[in-house]
């Protein structure tokens, strides 16, 4: 079970304490009607799915309440950092 | 002697028959002195019906071998008779139920791990009728016909999955298997613990013991486990060493006590470290009450320790190699390591005349200790050109013969074990049968590093000596002793101690083994088995590969060679070693098998803890869950919550009860508890604009004191969720969700708002278990509340869709026009501790007003009378507002899914729309999900144009009615389809999804 460090409760939580959210800094298209059909199907569907570092989202849903993005190596499950939505990827 | 097996009646005479005269014989194996067991007390035990004595401290192998018992099962695939081959957790074939009654039985338990107590009853598995007489043996004559990959080609493939079901199922169930579950409920409870420690040390032998001394003496948070009853490992089995000046288990035993006189350490035996997790989690089952005769009622069977360590220090040990000949799985042969363990630990000899064959100098150990206890060692065969090291030269001063460069060739068994082996020598073709009752093996050992790989650290390939040791380990994860390549007790306490930081104790009285590769003779065939408990034998692994099966997973999974619940623990590196010569690559070029958990098999019951029967899922009840009780009500679970369905009265079944419900209701008046229904209150003075942008229905033009249904689309446009908007004042909303969407929408919102647009003010409450709902539907339903409410709730104050805080009987309540019954509707939001008294004032004026209470059946009916949807019934995550006839709302701007929308797949003209259907014959209900084509006899194949989402009979129409989805179906209303059934295809009419009332006017009274 990983232990995840959520940026707000500013401590190491146990993973059953979170809910897995998918890939962090998607963007949504600020005009989706502008964007045309391959650009936003690539927005719903693709996703990279890396072999090592990945930009993550998690939602401390038995906690704060917040979602955070956490960089995670697929690979060996380390945590390489958390923070907080909106913040630069470290 | 040459050429012909023998055999000495005399020593099978005193194997038979334990009963003399009435009393139990004493056993016949057991020395008169060493050991750790305590000979005084005689334990009485049973297997497979005899009844045998056995000492204090045994387990329930080494009282079964004192006893003179090497057969313990059949094999798995052929029925061969197998025996004890190991001591340990790695024990292959000697598995075992211990049955104690009332659903007290355990299967598949290694005999090796079984401790001894009172009145043990233990059996032998895999075996029909019985162990003696094995009618499944008749299999092995036809292992012709089950050659590797039997069961994957049989499986292979629509025919062979239909000849697997009707023919060799069956015949394999009965035949082979691993032990059965026992029928009845486990009475026993089971712990769930959490822990924390500086430093988790797994394995309590000598390294690991160092390891924990060093951390306890630094004031490290420590704990020490080891799957044994005693801790110790090979410090139990070890007579002549001495540790800093003190024999070896005195140090063992003074060690313990300063471990056990510290606070801050814990010392856990019969405690299996058997998964190692990310970030330094450590699974421990802990088995409490298994070994004792009389267990205490108060205390759990089983604990599931899960452990966050700063340091996982691994002293895990390794584990024996068999060696791989003709014959090697012959009932008294076993591995040397183990007799010894036998001998010095539990004071069995495993026989009197023993033949060792070795390819590593450690079975030297045992023929010393053995010839020491009164053995007779006939030989020791070495695979090896020369055995000249240290403990072959002590073999030979000690009077034992030696023969390098040998080979084991077959063995002999009669009755029920082995009684002479065939040895030749590598280098003239000779051959010669020697008698013997056992025959110990050795091909050097296997570093125990499950629990390394499985903390995902790299394993390294160490070529002289033939094994995997730990690599680049997880962070936080050191290993130490044998499992990291240690081979002899100074290297393990050196490296124990050195972990934490410690003074090495100094070793003295040991004669060293080298190490050396193992033997494996690539050309080995017949019955010479790389793995017993799967029964793979050499012949199978080249077969696998020359089959093309290469990468070693791929070998496993043709051969099912560790695939056992032994997971290959002692087979699994000849196995890789002869898929290796197979194909005439280096081992690691094959790379190496995923180690995954558990190390040995957990009981269901430590991983289910307490979370059975009631206390699986939780239960959810509405706070009108008495009132319903006492209506009679039968419930459905729908997720967790429990709803009352339907009310029968007297002679009614579920139909005659709905059809009155639903009716009644159309007539009077019915009174409905719709309190799951999920409720969001959504609160900011950007409240219109958040939920403007997440629902499909135009929000931020709703006047407060008015609802609107809105859908809730996901970005890919398909419908989500859909409930009602009430608007309460400018900045605040009462928004319900689908029963079961509850808590995902709130998810959902909780995503956008915190994530995408964190510039909005606005906030989310889960207000579901605030307020009770009291859904109160049919023409009469205001003369039911109006003389209990305190105010207006004629069709002017109140219309369809309003939204008022009333009193209602004296307690605040919000009061909405809404129906989801096409009746005049009101629910009555009431705070759920006031529910029931609002139920109970409710109650009697539905009765005097003609009405009913109805269930959830009732509703879904009343519903689908209307062509209302439901979300999860109607849809399916693929199905678009479009698709049920569902528009924007007007003057829109984006919102999520709308993009979507516009996708040109969203706009196909054959895409499946909300329909309603009628059967040819009215009486008939189709049934739900059914398929539905254009001719009424579809040849195999044809592609449906659509399915069935809901179907009743409706009392309103006094006919069947049913929703679809039809590929294109609003165009096709009127044609004739088919809905092709079981009992023959009916013919169904398209029709709009509206049955009753469709302009609404019901509604507006
Ligand atoms: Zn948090």
């Amino acid at each position: 079970m990983l232990l995840i460090p959520c940026p707000f409760c500013a401590m190491d939580r146990p993973e059953a304490e979170f809910r897995h959210a998918g890939e962090a800094h998607l963007t949504r298209p600020p005009d989706p009607a502008a964007a045309d059909d391959a650009a936003w199907a690539d927005f719903l569907y693709h996703r990279a799915n890396p072999r090592g570092v990945i930009a993550e989202r998690w939602r401390h849903v038995h906690g704060c309440g917040r979602f955070i993005n956490v960089l995670r190596d697929t690979v060996s499950d380390r945590i390489l950092a958390s923070y907080r939505p909106g913040e630069k990827r470290p | 002697m040459i050429g012909s097996p023998r055999h000495e009646g005399m020593m099978q005479r005193l194997l038979v028959g334990r009963m003399f005269q009435g009393r139990l014989l004493p056993e016949s194996m057991r020395t008169a002195d060493g050991g750790r067991v305590e000979r005084r007390t005689d334990i009485r035990f049973s297997f497979d019906g005899a009844d045998y004595l056995g000492c204090g401290g045994d387990t329930l192998a080494s009282a079964l071998l004192a006893n003179g018992v090497h057969l313990v099962g059949r094999s798995m695939k052929y029925h061969r008779p197998r025996g004890i081959v190991a001591a340990g957790a790695e024990e292959p074939n000697a598995l075992v139920a211990v049955v104690r009654g009332g659903g007290r039985t355990t299967p598949n338990l290694r005999a090796t791990q079984v401790e001894l107590f009172e009145g043990l009853e233990a059996h032998s598995q895999n075996r029909w009728p019985s162990l003696n007489t094995d009618l499944g043996a008749l299999v092995a004559l036809a292992a012709p016909l089950l050659p590797a990959g039997f069961y994957y080609k049989t499986m292979m493939g629509p025919r062979g999955l239909g000849l697997w079901h009707r023919v060799f199922e069956p015949l394999v169930r009965r035949a082979a298997g691993l032990g059965r579950a026992p029928r009845v409920a486990d009475p026993d409870r089971y712990a769930r613990y959490y822990a924390h420690c500086d430093v988790l040390v797994a394995g309590a032998g000598p390294a690991g013991i160092a390891a924990a001394l060093a951390a306890g003496r630094g004031g490290a948070r420590t704990i020490l486990c080891d799957e044994q009853a005693e801790p110790g490992g090979a410090l139990l089995s070890e007579i002549a060493a001495l540790i800093d000046g003190i024999p070896a288990r005195e140090w063992l035993a003074q060690s313990l006590a300063e471990l056990a006189a510290m606070p801050h350490v814990r010392v856990m035996p019969r405690t299996t470290a058997f998964g190692c997790y990310p970030h330094n989690m450590v699974g421990l089952a802990e088995r409490v009450t298994d070994h004792l005769a009389a267990p205490s009622p108060d205390q759990p069977r089983e604990r599931l320790w899960r452990v966050r360590a700063r340091r996982i220090v691994l002293a895990t040990g390794a584990i024996e190699r068999p060696l791989v000949f003709p014959g090697n799985d012959r009932p008294g042969v076993m591995l040397a390591g183990a007799a010894r363990e036998y001998l010095l630990r539990w004071g069995v000899k495993v026989g009197s005349r023993v033949v060792i064959a070795t390819a590593c100098d450690t079975a030297y150990r045992a023929a010393l200790d053995l010839a020491t206890a009164g053995v007779a060692v006939k030989l020791v065969v070495d695979l090896r050109a020369a055995a000249d090291g240290p403990l072959p030269q002590a073999a030979r001063a000690a009077g034992i013969a030696v023969l390098a460069g040998g080979r084991v060739l077959g063995t002999h068994l009669r009755g029920k074990r082995l009684d002479s082996v065939l040895l030749g020598r590598g280098d003239d073709g000779r051959r010669r049968w020697f008698d013997c009752d056992a025959l110990l093996m050795c091909n050097g050992w296997t570093p125990a590093v499950h629990l390394h790989a499985q903390a995902r650290g790299a394993l390294r390939w160490e070529g002289e000596r033939g094994v995997f040791l730990p690599g680049e380990p997880a962070p936080g994860v050191e290993s130490i002793g044998a499992c990291n390549g240690a081979t002899d007790l100074a290297m393990a306490l050196a490296q124990g101690a050195a972990s934490g930081g410690g003074a090495v104790p100094v070793v003295e009285g040991e004669v060293p083994a080298l190490p050396g590769p193992a033997h494996v003779d690539a050309a080995v065939a017949g019955d010479a088995f790389v793995d017993f408990q799967n029964d793979v034998r050499a012949d199978d692994v080249r077969q696998a590969v020359a089959e093309g099966f290469h990468a070693i997973e791929h070998v496993k999974r043709y051969t099912a060679g560790g695939l056992g619940t032994d997971q290959g623990k002692t087979g699994n590196m000849n196995l890789l070693a002869l898929a290796a010569a197979a194909r005439g690559t280096p081992i690691p070029e094959l790379g190496t098998t995923t180690f995954r958990p558990p190390y040995t098999p957990v009981s269901f019951g430590t991983l289910a803890g307490p979370a059975r029967g009631e206390m699986f899922d939780p239960v959810r009840t509405t706070p009108l869950h008495a009132q319903a009780v006492a209506e009679g009500a039968v419930f459905e679970d729908v997720g967790q919550w429990k709803r009352a369905r339907y009310f029968p009265q007297a002679g009614e079944d579920m139909h005659a009860a709905v059809r009155r419900e639903v009716a009644t209701t159309r007539a009077a008046a019915g009174l409905f508890d719709a309190s799951t229904l999920g409720k969001i209150e959504v609160v900011g003075p950007d409240a219109a604009i958040f939920l403007d942008r997440l629902y499909l229905n135009a929000i931020a033009t709703l006047k407060p004191g008015r609802c609107r249904y809105g859908v809730m689309l996901s970005e890919a446009g398909f419908v989500m969720d859909d409930g009602v908007m009430a608007r309460l004042a400018p900045d605040r909303f009462h928004v319900t969700t689908t029963t079961s969407g509850a808590a995902h929408v709130l998810a959902h919102m909780e995503d956008y708002r915190q994530t995408e647009w964190p510039e909005l003010r606005v906030w989310l409450t889960s207000t579901t278990e605030h307020w009770a709902v009291l859904a109160v539907q049919g023409p009469r339903a205001r003369d039911v509340l109006a003389p209990l409410v305190a105010g207006d709730i004629s069709a002017a104050a109140l219309p369809h869709m309003a939204v008022r805080d009333l009193k209602v009987a004296g307690i605040p309540a919000r009061m909405m026009r809404v129906s989801f019954s096409g009746e005049q509707g009101f629910e009555v939001n009431a705070p759920a501790r006031h529910a029931p008294a609002l139920w109970d004032a409710l109650r009697p004026r539905i009765a005097a007003a003609g009405g009913t209470v109805y269930g959830t059946e009732a509703m879904h009916v009343l519903r689908a009378e209307k062509g209302y949807i439901i979300v999860g019934q109607e849809t399916d995550g693929t199905v678009t507002p479009g698709d049920l006839g569902m528009a924007i709302g007007r003057g829109k701007g984006d919102f999520i899914g709308r993009r979507s929308l516009a996708r040109p797949d969203m706009l196909a003209a054959d895409r499946r729309q909300l329909v309603g259907l009628l059967s040819d014959d009215p009486a008939l209900v189709l049934e739900e999900g059914a398929q539905i084509v254009a001719q009424s006899a579809p040849p195999p194949g044809t592609k449906a144009l659509g399915h069935v989402t809901s179907s009743y009979f409706s009392p309103a129409l006094g006919r069947s009615i049913a929703l679809a989805l039809l590929a294109g179906g609003r165009e096709r209303t009127g044609e004739r389809l088919f809905v092709p059934l079981a009992r023959g295809s009916i013919g169904v009419a398209v029709a709009a999804p509206v049955f009753l009332d469709p302009q609404g006017g019901r509604l507006h009274v």
